[in-house]
């Protein structure tokens, strides 16, 4: 085993003995399933009115009705759970002073940063993963278009990604986890709120800027079923962006 | 095995370690010993690639610290002074992740593992989670992440701090029996524990080395006088004249307790005899008359309460009787 997956086995063991991730697990299913839940209902409510109208079995698509929604709504329990679970990554090693043991051992900071990025992103697809039971479910019930479904995935699995990378660099900055986590809290709510300055600024290029710096709008073209090669783009620039960053802060603490 | 040559680390303002300078050959044991905040710490986290030099270079096993650090980790087993422990492994656990990161085989880390659990016994406490272990167990532990690899060079930042004595002793033999096959470095600030393990010291007081030599050169270095201590019943009032009068003495301190005094005799002259004759002599009633030598605890409050006159190398002589 190389030291690099030594670190990611010894990670998600840290997190699968701890019950961060039995409480943010069970918050983030539950409120996947109630959300879902809540869309199914409505869209039974709207085939009923439907139905009276048109007096006719009428075509419901559950991929608008259902999935669209609660991917939307998915974004913003992202941004208040994932830093959660990041929080402990760099923080919890420098308090715990174990963090001497990973600097002196032979394995590279950009090793160390990769290692604990891909550990709490593999528990995160690991939860995506339960939350498609949904989906599963509903295929047995109803008929619907299965790929802006697994599109809409890619854009949780890759906004997910980039709040977790957000979350490394916040942990990286400070001692303190409930100011780490905060911090990639904020910081992500404000980057999301650029896209509502975008929509402000209208048309400009700087209304254009605003909107791609924001993660949102990427997001959205994603779950509409839409894969663009600018969105992947900025997703997987953003996702190093903060990994480098979190790189460098690291190293900057070494020279204190 | 251990080259450090004008090695400065500044904190901002705050000079921690300034121009250190020394050496260790392959198989020795050094200890570094001095008060707190002296700059033992820095020194050992400079040596261990865990933060760089402001100045100057330090080579472990002829690599950079600096520039060739993985090499150097390679080579370094580290106790920090904190031992890292993840609280929430078990003995097993810990020790296997620790050897993985330090790039061990498989099969090299099972042999390892039985044996450092064995040399520390730590066997009965293998399953147990870190969290729950005594503080003395956490910091054996410790030692035996620093020792799994059987790397060349260990630097130990205080190995025996929160072990109960007849485990102090075991580490110490634990240390003793490394020399030879291993280059040691340890800090400490308990002075019989820099006697008892290591065939050099190095003093460092303020970031600075002030002294480096055997305990036994560093004690006989420092004194410049025999001194006596005797304690009579009922001494006269003018005992000090009387006692100075004596030929072979330098001076003589009356001490805290009443009739104690302490007599300082010219170097290399016994005057026991004399003094005995003297007092029994004067019907003063010898109680107690003992020769005091210097200990290495002695020299080292000397050295870092009086810093003035002392050199790098070749102690200067000092005032005070230590």
């Amino acid at each position: 085993m190389t030291p690099v997956n030594a670190l990611v086995a010894k990670e998600l063991r840290s997190y699968f003995v701890s019950p961060v991730v039995y409480v943010i697990g069970a918050v983030f299913l539950l409120i996947f399933g109630v959300l879902s839940y809540l869309a199914v209902v409505n869209a039974s409510v709207q085939a009923i009115r439907l139905m009276q109208v048109q007096e006719a079995a009428a075509q419901l698509n559950l991929n608008d009705l259902v999935f669209r929604p609660t991917f939307y709504s998915m974004a913003l329990v992202l941004l208040l759970l994932l830093p959660i679970l990041t929080m402990r990554l760099f923080a919890e090693e420098r308090k715990l002073r174990t963090f001497e043991l990973l600097m002196t051992s032979p394995i590279g900071l950009n090793e160390i940063v990769v290692a604990k990025f891909v550990s709490v992103w593999v528990i995160y697809l690991g939860l995506l993963a339960v939350t498609g039971l949904v989906p599963v479910i509903l295929s047995l019930f109803s008929s619907f278009d299965w790929n802006p479904v697994f599109t809409g995935y890619l854009g949780l699995a890759l906004m997910g990604a980039l709040f977790l990378a957000t979350g490394v660099l916040a942990s990286a900055v400070t001692e303190n986890q409930i100011i780490a986590a905060f911090l990639s809290f904020g910081f992500l709510l404000i980057v999301w709120l650029l896209g509502a300055f975008g929509s402000l600024a209208g048309d400009s290029a700087l209304g254009a800027t605003l909107s791609y710096v924001s993660f949102i709008e990427h997001y959205d073209r994603l779950v509409r079923g839409l894969v663009e090669a600018k969105d992947l783009v900025y997703y997987l620039s953003g996702i190093l962006l903060m990994l480098f960053l979190a790189y460098r802060v690291v190293e900057s603490q070494r020279w204190k | 095995m251990i080259e450090v040559a004008n090695v400065t680390k500044r904190y901002g303002d705050l000079t921690a370690i300034d121009r250190v300078t020394f050496t260790v050959g392959k198989g020795e044991v050094l200890a570094f010993l001095g008060p707190n905040g002296a700059g033992k710490t820095t020194t050992m986290r400079i040596l261990t690639c865990f933060m760089p030099a402001t100045e100057g270079t330090a080579r472990v096993a002829g690599f950079d610290c600096f520039e060739q650090s993985q090499e150097v980790k390679r080579r370094v087993g580290y106790l920090p002074e904190t031992p890292p422990l993840y609280q929430e492994l078990t003995v097993t656990e810990y020790l296997t992740f620790t050897g993985r990161l330090k790039g061990m085989t498989a099969s090299a880390l099972r042999t390892g593992l039985d044996h450092v659990l064995d040399r520390l016994s730590l066997g009965e406490v293998r399953r147990r989670l870190i969290a729950n272990l005594s503080r003395g167990y956490k910091q054996r532990v410790g030692l035996a992440q620093a020792l799994l690899h059987d790397p060349p060079v260990l630097i130990l930042d205080e190995p025996t701090v929160g072990l109960d004595p007849k485990q102090i002793i075991e580490i110490r033999d634990l240390i003793k029996s490394l020399a030879g096959s291993h280059t040691v470095v340890l800090s400490t600030h308990i002075l019989p524990e820099a006697t008892a393990v290591c065939q050099r010291v190095v003093i460092i007081n303020a970031g600075r080395i002030v002294a480096e030599d055997t305990p036994q050169h560093l004690s006989a270095r420092l004194r410049r006088s025999e001194k006596i201590s005797v304690t009579v019943k009922e001494p006269p009032p003018d005992a000090i004249n009387r006692l100075s009068s004596l030929a072979g003495i330098v001076e003589v301190f009356e001490q805290r307790e009443a009739g104690t005094f302490l007599i300082e005799c010219e170097l290399g002259r016994d005057l026991r005899d004399d003094i005995a004759r003297f007092v029994v002599a004067q019907e003063w009633g010898l109680l107690e008359l003992k020769s005091i030598s210097m200990t290495l605890e002695d020299v080292f409050l000397h050295l870092t309460q009086h810093e003035e006159g002392v050199g790098q190398s070749g102690l200067a002589p000092a005032e005070g009787t230590g």
